[in-house]
């Protein structure tokens, strides 16, 4: 019915008395069945309340507070402090957490990536907005205010993974005027390094049978798609009698006029791993070979995945 | 940020990996008495962050310190990808029996560093990794478990590396992750690194990157190397319009309003957020719009800071209108950037209902921000109105004033 999130996840808040801290936390508990939001987390803050929510110094003690095992964490506190947070959430056993914070160094993200991989823990982000399951739950800013984001999203059969959190709504608000909702939109950042990419959420997606469909939204740089590509030829080659394809997938790519623009690259050594896939020409192409279709316009994805998913089921059919 | 070559081999030394005795001169005397210290055949390198220098005439060789004069007056006045050098180097010549790679990278895929070596070096990595690739050594690196020398050994070993070789380059290429680990690099590079007729080896050329966002953490290297707080290290410096957005998105800590690139168009451009700002300008050079400028605003910017983004941009040469455009915004708050515009055009005495060729911007605070739209006569949209199609419209609108103002 939903990926990562559902109406019985429970989470916590690191950085709750910032001032963005406070408005998501307000809009996550007003929005579809009201988050789960069971503390919040400011070191020397313990004692406070924030719309309700009791606030700690540190993660254990809200986890006591609360009597059990918490699901997930928002993480948004100053880029220097963060690290030392999604540490704090992991080793708490907290098993899904999504890092709002941005301008966080490389080799920080890393360092949450290795530990959080270690202990079987999952990061959204940095640099995102975070998880929605329209009418049920969001957990992170996108979308806005609750009323916004009613506005926005509306359930349905298709699954939003995009690398802009602003284009994550501009594109299921697009999706829902024509009638096709959303399982669950993903706003995974806008950072090279980053601990889901488009095809580390594929499986859950592909695992979850309300999603028909998967809209995407890329940029230059980095070889996400280059991977996502990749793992849809796997996927198709090994998949095991009677599970399904790939989901049918449109691509909208943004950022077309970087290519032409000198120095944005990356250098010499970069580009032996990475491949030189980070121009939107070489990324189209690729994602083409894949059989994912490119929209032009985003006005144009409805129609496209439509067609696609008509296809693949009428295929099936 | 890119590291000049002469910060690079600093880098590299301070960290203990054998260099030449090069020194850096800004002027043809200085290089003079470098090569006359040295007392041998030099080459004198321009210091430029573009590469193909030897192509461009930016390598030249010397014997005799008046030589090196001569070369160093002609590189110093010689534009190489568009930058002008910040000065020499002078190098002894090192007699080297061979050169070989050694480089530490991000890997975005697997999210971790990873160490290549190869015994064949001086030239392009990746041409080496296409034709022999056995003579490449990679291994990624943990960010949170120990280094230890014998990672670095064990990616030398597998290129057939034995020997004084492969105990003399291990603690080379163990130093060299360090520096990647450690000052927060992007890319540490030697290439070539040389071995001498006495089995010692030599950095003979480094390329080392620091990620902008970890400058802050290093302040005190940054400093003693020279590296000024505001130098960007990008293919051109930023032009003073560029400089004038830092100002602007620097004036207050709330929202961004920055990222500010300058075009030579008529169309200037308030747009936002990350995503939503390269499709809008993708979408405008589509419609045969020519912008004068990409910017991205969002995270909720001050009124101060959209009225400031704005008069720069409604300011700059060229500019005949703007167009104020976003995806929805669900942080960032329409009516908030619907003053700061409209305040912008009236504070420079524009109608704003003139300079405003388009605004479409949906979301948190819409029906407060139209009521302002409207009260001034500005032409907008809602969501219903794609990116695309408000892009359109914007281009539409300011070919339609340049008509208009042909035929006047």
């Amino acid at each position: 019915v939903s990926i990562l999130i559902d109406q019985t996840t429970t989470f916590i808040v690191q950085g709750i008395t910032g001032r963005e801290a406070v408005n998501l936390t307000r809009e996550c508990l007003d929005y579809g069945r009201g988050a789960k939001i069971v503390g919040g987390v400011t070191p020397g803050r313990r004692g406070r309340e924030v719309h309700g929510v009791p606030v700690f110094d540190t993660v254990a003690q809200a986890v006591e507070h609360h009597g059990g095992s918490i699901d997930g964490s928002v993480v948004t506190v100053p880029p220097a402090f963060t690290r030392d947070a999604v540490f704090e959430a992991i080793e708490n056993g907290i098993g899904l957490i999504v890092i709002v914070t941005e301008r966080i160094p490389r080799r920080d993200v890393a360092e949450m990536i290795e530990l959080a991989t270690l202990r079987g823990a999952r990061i959204i982000g940095p640099n995102c907005l975070g998880v929605i399951v329209p009418d049920v739950i969001k957990m992170g800013g996108i979308g806005g205010p609750a009323r916004n984001a009613a506005q926005a999203y509306t359930p349905g059969p298709i699954g939003v993974i995009s690398r802009s959190g602003g284009m994550t709504t501009e594109m299921s608000s697009t999706l829902s005027a024509a009638g096709l909702g959303q399982s669950t939109a993903v706003s995974i950042g806008g950072d090279a390094i980053i601990g889901s990419t488009y095809a580390e959420l594929m499986p859950l997606f592909q695992a979850d049978e309300q999603t028909r469909g998967i809209v995407i939204y890329s940029e230059p740089g980095g070889r996400m798609e280059a991977e996502l590509a990749r793992w849809v030829g796997e996927h198709d080659a090994t998949a095991a009698d009677g599970e399904r394809k790939s989901l049918p997938i449109v691509a909208f790519m943004a950022g077309r006029f970087m290519d032409e623009m000198p120095g944005m690259s990356f250098g010499h050594a970069g580009t032996i791993v990475e491949g030189k896939e980070d121009t939107t020409a070489e990324k189209i192409e690729r994602l083409e070979a894949a059989g994912i279709a490119v929209a032009e316009r985003i006005e144009d994805i409805p129609q496209m995945i439509r067609q696609k998913i008509g296809a693949q089921e009428g295929a099936y059919a | 940020m890119r590291f000049f070559e002469y910060e690079a081999r600093e880098i590299v030394k301070r960290a203990g990996i054998p260099v030449t005795d090069y020194g850096f001169a800004t002027d043809p005397e200085s290089a003079r008495e470098i090569a006359q210290r040295i007392g041998g055949p030099v080459v004198i390198k321009s210091q430029v962050l573009s590469g193909g220098r030897m192509k461009a005439g930016g390598v030249k060789f010397a014997d005799t310190p008046e030589e090196a004069e001569a070369h160093a007056r002609e590189i110093l006045k010689l534009e190489i990808g568009g930058q002008m050098p910040r000065g020499v180097l002078v190098d002894p010549k090192a007699e080297v029996q061979q050169e070989y790679y050694a480089g530490v990278v991000w890997d975005g895929t697997v999210k971790r560093p990873v160490m290549i070596f190869s015994p064949v070096g001086g030239i392009d990595i990746e041409q080496v990794a296409a034709e022999q690739p056995e003579k490449v050594g990679r291994r990624h690196l943990s960010t949170i478990l120990p280094r230890s020398d014998f990672q670095a050994k064990e990616v030398i070993a597998a290129t057939g590396v034995s020997g004084q070789g492969l105990t003399r380059l291990t603690p080379i290429l163990r130093r060299l992750a360090d520096i990647f680990a450690e000052k927060d690099m992007t890319l540490a590079e030697i290439n070539p690194l040389g071995r001498l007729a006495d089995g010692s080896f030599v950095a003979l050329d480094a390329h080392m990157e620091m990620e902008n966002e970890a400058r802050p953490r290093h302040k005190a290297l940054l400093a003693e190397l020279g590296v000024g707080e505001h130098e960007t290290r990008l293919a051109r410096e930023p032009t003073p319009f560029e400089i004038a957005g830092e100002e602007v998105d620097s004036s207050d800590h709330r929202g961004v309003a920055g990222n500010v690139t300058e075009f030579d168009g008529n169309l200037g451009l308030v747009i936002g957020a990350g995503g939503g700002s390269l499709t809008l300008f993708d979408a405008v050079r589509a419609h045969g719009g020519r912008p004068a400028n990409y910017c991205e605003i969002g995270g909720n910017p001050s009124v101060a800071k959209a009225c400031g983004l704005a008069k720069l941009v409604l300011q700059k040469p060229g500019v005949e209108q703007i167009a104020v455009m976003m995806s929805i915004v669900s942080n960032t708050r329409v009516d908030i950037v619907a003053r700061g515009v409209i305040k912008a055009c009236l504070e420079l005495g524009y109608d704003p209902a003139e300079k405003i060729a388009f605004f479409r911007i949906p979301g948190a605070w819409e029906e407060e921000g139209f009521k302002i739209l409207d009260k001034y006569g500005i032409e907008y949209a809602d969501r219903s109105v794609s990116l695309n199609e408000a892009a359109r419209r914007a281009v539409e609108k300011i070919q339609g004033a340049d008509r208009v103002e042909a035929r006047a």
